[in-house]
């Protein structure tokens, strides 16, 4: 550890401003990771001071006290706890909402009486001033006795003294504000003493939430577990209590250092905003519509830059194609590599857009009313009011879907959103869905006012959303956790968003997806190409001299027999293997080993199908036939009739509609569950899912 | 209560949910003000300590109040 780093520490309530702080004192020199062996987002990032110390700057997930309410929450715990831990801060700034002074105080208390050099920041000054309040700040700092910041994170104003006072040796306050218990007075020595702690507060959380401490090992457990029974106490007991004793100690404070009390008892103008948003109807329909434009916006304006970027690396694998000497590791480059990286690129116009109005109704202060409007429908299946975002976000794409679960506490809550997220039809099977409807739905309409491809294609979606819901139903039951759910919830004031924060939001956003889910793409892509370029023996290595054989009566042009040389390489590649290999699992369904080969080509990404499909059905036909055409005209051998009977197509849509093909869902969901475990789970119950029902489709209907 | 109505919290009845409500604010002989419900009934939103609180009717339910 170099010795100049000073750590810095940001702690505050939600929507205190903290966000707007930490981007403030790093600017776009930020660092998304994870804390060490947890979930939970660790944003750092790197501030020079003003007398040239260089600081890293943790921004530590928005609490309103020590004592934890959520996994996340937890996680401050650890740090500020674990005085040993490279990650416990030098120094601790509190972040406090001014117009909210009193909560945030115990906040700030609680941290002092760690012993923790703190410097309070007080942000929303501007607020303060309108709402008609006014205080002494060097009483309120003396009476604390740490150094007090008014800032404006809005404007960035006092961000230059927070730095200037930062960067200074803070003094801690003489006394601490809580004292601990007589009874409990031996139990905190026997403690401090075991686990030489320089603070009686800080062996006292070691009592209160000994699970907070994963640094401690078994022995240091057992002691702990031993000196509760001891001394009869349990964590929890005492901590009503204590919130008692700082408010009022609080409360003294602030009477003391309030020049002038608010104007008004209750804020008047939220309220006004809430009988709208919040109202019976007009709540329902202004949050439909703000959804529908989300769609819309990712639609049809992640439209261009997809497409501009699908060409772009088509054109680039082209120039590396042309400049390099024809080779294995041009082709890895030009087939592999860079159409991996374009896959993954092409995620990030829809990902920026939808992370973009996620920030913007965060920061507005409307997402915590969609919460509210929510919760209860969702509560009944074991979801969330705050499941709502992902779930819709996730008919776009998953992957920024579940990237959004992030603000869901509970665990177990939070676990079955992210399980359940994918079933929710993605813009990548639109293609899929779209030329199977065309292919056996007739084009007519009914009532001469719906069209019936129009109707089968909402009922697929529909079907998704169905199964969502029902597994999040089935979930709840099966999925035991003891941690109990809260709603207790801020319902901040309405604010025009902070651009310059959305404008973080969506740079951070973007490079998590593309550097983490990326790795994993990458690797899968250059796995597939592999497999799908390279296959065992003569055949696939003759097979130029075989199709001219084959197709010698044939005239055909030099693009045909090119496709047909590609489709043959394919049929006898280790992929096209491996089709024929599961033809007689997928047969049930109604699916031949070409179909095979598309279903493991579509497993890293669904909207691969087209691609590959377009591929294999090259063989027999003419070059100008379109993909629809041709897989029209494809016969089934055993009955002599079309390939894609209603039957199979519909099996096949069915198929696409649950089952979980997209690599980068895995990844992520990898990444934001920590382990395998989720991951592989939902990977087999949503084939399992796919294949039953593609199988009951399919007897069914044919 | 009904919505609009204005009382003075007393006490809490159940334990664990107390505390999370005492450091959320809402504290013995401190005035609460039920601002609204959401459209289906629950959850409800609060006015305590000067900011705007939602939480489930099973939630507020265990606030006990002087009238």
């Amino acid at each position: 550890m170099s010795a100049a780093r000073l750590k810095i520490a940001l702690v505050g309530n939600p929507n205190s401003g903290k966000s707007s702080v930490f981007n403030h004192l790093t600017g776009l020199n930020q660092k998304i990771g994870n804390f060490p062996g947890v979930t939970v987002e660790k944003r750092s990032g790197f501030s020079v001071l003003p007398d040239g110390t260089n600081a890293e700057i943790i921004d530590l997930p928005g609490i309103y006290s020590l004592y934890p309410r959520s996994l996340d929450e937890r996680i401050v715990s650890e740090i500020l706890l674990d005085h040993a831990s490279p990650l416990c801060p030098d120094k601790v700034v509190v972040i406090a909402d001014a117009t909210n002074l009193k909560r945030s105080l115990l906040l700030l208390t609680q941290i002092t009486d760690l012993g923790l050099p703190t410097v309070l920041a007080l942000n929303m000054m501007d607020l303060v001033a309108r709402a008609g309040i006014s205080y002494d700040l060097q009483a309120l700092s003396s009476e604390l006795g740490i150094p007090v910041v008014p800032i404006n994170a809005r404007k960035g104003s006092g961000i230059e003294e927070l730095k200037n006072v930062v960067s200074k040796p803070v003094e801690l306050p003489a006394k601490n504000v809580f004292d601990i218990y007589t009874d409990l007075r031996l139990a905190v020595e026997n403690v401090r003493e075991r686990f030489k702690l320089d603070n009686d507060y800080e062996a006292y959380q070691f009592l209160q939430q000994p699970e907070s401490l994963k640094f401690l090992n078994a022995d240091g457990r057992a002691f702990l577990q031993n000196v509760s029974e001891t001394y009869d106490f349990f964590p929890g007991k005492f901590q009503g209590a204590e919130a008692i004793h700082r408010y009022t100690f609080i409360q003294t404070l602030l009477d003391r250092v309030t020049l002038k009390a608010a104007d008004l008892p209750w804020k008047k103008h939220t309220s006004a905003i809430d009988k709208i948003l919040t109202h019976k109807v007009w709540g329902y329909v202004i949050f439909f519509a703000v959804l529908f434009l989300i769609f819309q916006s990712i639609f049809a304006w992640a439209a261009v830059p997809m497409d501009l970027i699908d060409r772009a690396f088509a054109g680039i694998s082209h120039y590396f194609g042309q400049l390099l000497p024809s080779s294995m590791l041009t082709r890895l480059l030009t087939e592999g590599i860079i159409p991996g990286i374009g896959g993954i690129v092409i995620f990030v116009p829809q990902i920026a857009i939808l992370f973009a109005f996620i920030a913007l109704l965060e920061e507005s202060g409307y997402m915590a009313r969609v919460v509210f409007l929510m919760d209860k429908i969702m509560r009944k299946f074991g979801l969330n009011g705050k499941s709502i975002v992902p779930l819709m976000s996730g008919v776009a794409c998953a992957i920024p879907a579940i990237m959004a679960t992030r603000t869901i506490d509970n665990w177990k809550e939070r676990t079955i959103t992210i399980f359940v997220t994918p079933l929710m039809s993605c813009s990548a099977r639109l293609p899929v869905f779209t030329i199977l409807v065309a292919l056996v739905v007739p084009d007519k309409s009914v009532i001469g006012l719906f069209s019936l491809q129009g109707l089968a294609l909402m009922g697929l979606y529909l079907l998704g959303f169905a199964a969502a819901m029902l597994t999040a139903l089935v979930m709840k039951y099966l999925v035991r956790v003891k941690e109990r759910s809260y709603l207790l919830m801020e319902l901040p004031a309405y604010r025009w968003p902070k651009w310059s924060n959305i404008g973080y939001t969506i740079v951070e956003k973007t490079k998590t997806f593309v550097f983490e889910a990326g790795k994993v793409i990458l690797a899968i892509s250059i796995v597939l190409w592999v497999l799908a370029s390279y296959g065992p023996g003569e055949k696939f290595e003759k097979a130029r001299e075989h199709v001219l054989i084959e197709s010698a009566n044939l005239r055909l042009t030099e693009e045909g027999l090119e496709n047909r040389v590609a489709a043959y390489k394919l049929e006898h590649s280790y992929a096209g293997i491996i089709g024929k290999g599961i033809e007689p699992v997928i047969k049930p369904l109604g699916f031949d080993w070409k179909i095979g080969i598309a279903l493991i080509t579509s497993f890293a990404a669904r909207e691969v199908f087209v691609g590959t499909v377009a591929t294999i059905y090259s063989i027999g036909s003419d070059d100008d036939q379109t993909i629809k055409d041709r897989m029209r005209e494809e016969i089934n051998p055993d009955t002599g009739g079309p390939r894609f009977t209603p039957a199979t197509a519909f099996s096949f849509l069915v198929f696409y509609t649950f089952a979980m093909q997209c690599m980068s869902t895995l990844a992520i969901v990898y990444r934001e569950t920590k382990g395998w475990k989720w991951p592989l789970l939902q990977l087999a119950y949503m084939s399992a899912l796919a294949y039953i029902s593609s199988f009951a489709v399919f007897q069914l209907l044919s | 209560m009904k919505p609009g109505e204005i009382a003075i919290i007393s006490g809490f009845s159940d334990e664990v949910l107390s505390v999370k409500l005492l450091e959320m604010g809402c504290l013995p002989g401190a005035p609460v003000r039920f601002n609204f419900t959401a459209p289906l009934g629950d959850p409800i939103c609060i006015s305590v300590l000067g900011y705007e609180l939602s939480l489930r009717l099973e939630e507020a339910a265990t606030i006990s109040i002087l009238n």
